[in-house]
């Protein structure tokens, strides 16, 4: 768990900044005490932006909680990924389950279907108190920060995830670099006529070409 | 129904479905071991939502109009020096320094 401690802090520190750019956005639409509610017990960034942008466009309460669901549909797939290497009694792969964001799940993958769960933990916990401290920074100092596009901090996310795939995920072969081409494809086809949050969870239909590296002897005597 | 209850309503919704759903999977088939076919299609998943998440992310404008921006310039350089073996951190931070000095000229 510390090893995913020590990885997960580059991430954290690229949340905590991300926060700060939620909390001076959120704060105008549903208050300081709303924002900081949402980053600690939900703590779910994409989720997070979407539901305030919706509320911020004047969307309803029902339009904000589907916008929110639909982006973080992709942790379905990433859980069931996750569950065969969780062990133990409901409540304790449920508290695992909490702790998966999407650079923590990555960074605890090791090939062939297997997931680290601790590691996982590990990584994800340095992000929880920069993810609410970024918050209350953004809350609390907005005037101070303006925009936060200006400052660059919505090239963060993407850089960071892009760093995960160019670093570990894409040097497992070519099979991997098909994948992720497809899911591409898929995320960019799809963002301009879907709902936010569709076009991630639909790419997830990529990893089907998987399929296509299985021996076909292996998969008649097991599957 | 006011502005602050709506507010209220999203927050706890927000809340409770992301616990319900990070949770669903683990779950569901926690410790049991998956069929080949699940597993080989599952080992590809984060390739697959991950290079989705960086097409999203980079790409997506007001709405859900693709937008070809300044982030395109700071994902590509951050690229660069991931792929030069350099570390993550720098990386993140060539990202934003390219974004807003674009943004800044």
């Amino acid at each position: 768990m510390r090893a995913g401690a020590r990885a997960g802090v580059p991430f954290a520190l690229a949340a905590g900044l991300l926060a700060v750019s939620f909390g001076v956005l959120a704060e105008p639409v549903m208050g300081g005490g709303g924002a900081l509610a949402m980053s600690a017990f939900a703590f779910a960034g994409s989720a997070q932006f979407g539901a305030t942008a919706v509320l911020a466009s004047g969307g309803s309460a029902v339009a904000a909680v589907v916008a929110a669901v639909l982006l973080n549909a992709r942790y379905v797939p990433m859980g069931i990924a996750l569950a065969p290497s969780v062990r133990g009694p409901a409540l304790l792969r449920a508290a695992y389950g909490q702790a998966m964001i999407d650079a923590s799940w990555a960074m605890a993958s090791r090939g062939g279907g297997r997931f680290d769960p601790d590691f996982m933990v590990g990584a994800t916990l340095p992000s929880y108190p920069c993810w609410v401290g970024g918050t209350a920074i953004g809350v609390f100092a907005g005037d101070l920060i303006g925009d936060p596009a200006a400052l660059g901090l919505d090239a963060l996310f993407p850089a960071f995830f892009l760093a995960l795939l160019l670093g570990g995920e894409l040097r497992s072969g070519r099979m991997a670099w098909a994948v992720a081409g497809l899911g591409a494809a898929i995320g960019l086809a799809l963002t301009p006529v879907a709902p936010p949050g569709v076009p991630v969870i639909a790419a997830s239909a990529a990893a089907l070409l998987g399929l296509a590296r299985l021996d076909p002897r292996q998969a008649r005597d097991r599957g | 129904m006011t502005r602050l209850s709506e507010t209220g309503l999203v927050v706890i919704g927000l809340i409770v479905t992301t616990a319900l759903i990070r949770a669903s999977g683990p779950i569901a088939i926690g410790g049991r071991r998956l069929p080949d076919r699940a597993t080989a299609v599952i080992s590809m998943l984060a390739p697959a939502l991950l290079a989705a998440l960086v097409m999203a992310e980079t790409f997506r404008g007001e709405g859900s109009d693709l937008t070809l921006d300044e982030r395109a310039l700071g994902v590509a350089g951050s690229a660069a020096v991931i792929l030069l073996r350099g570390p993550v951190l720098p990386a993140l931070a060539v990202a934003m320094g390219l974004t807003a000095g674009a943004r800044a000229l």
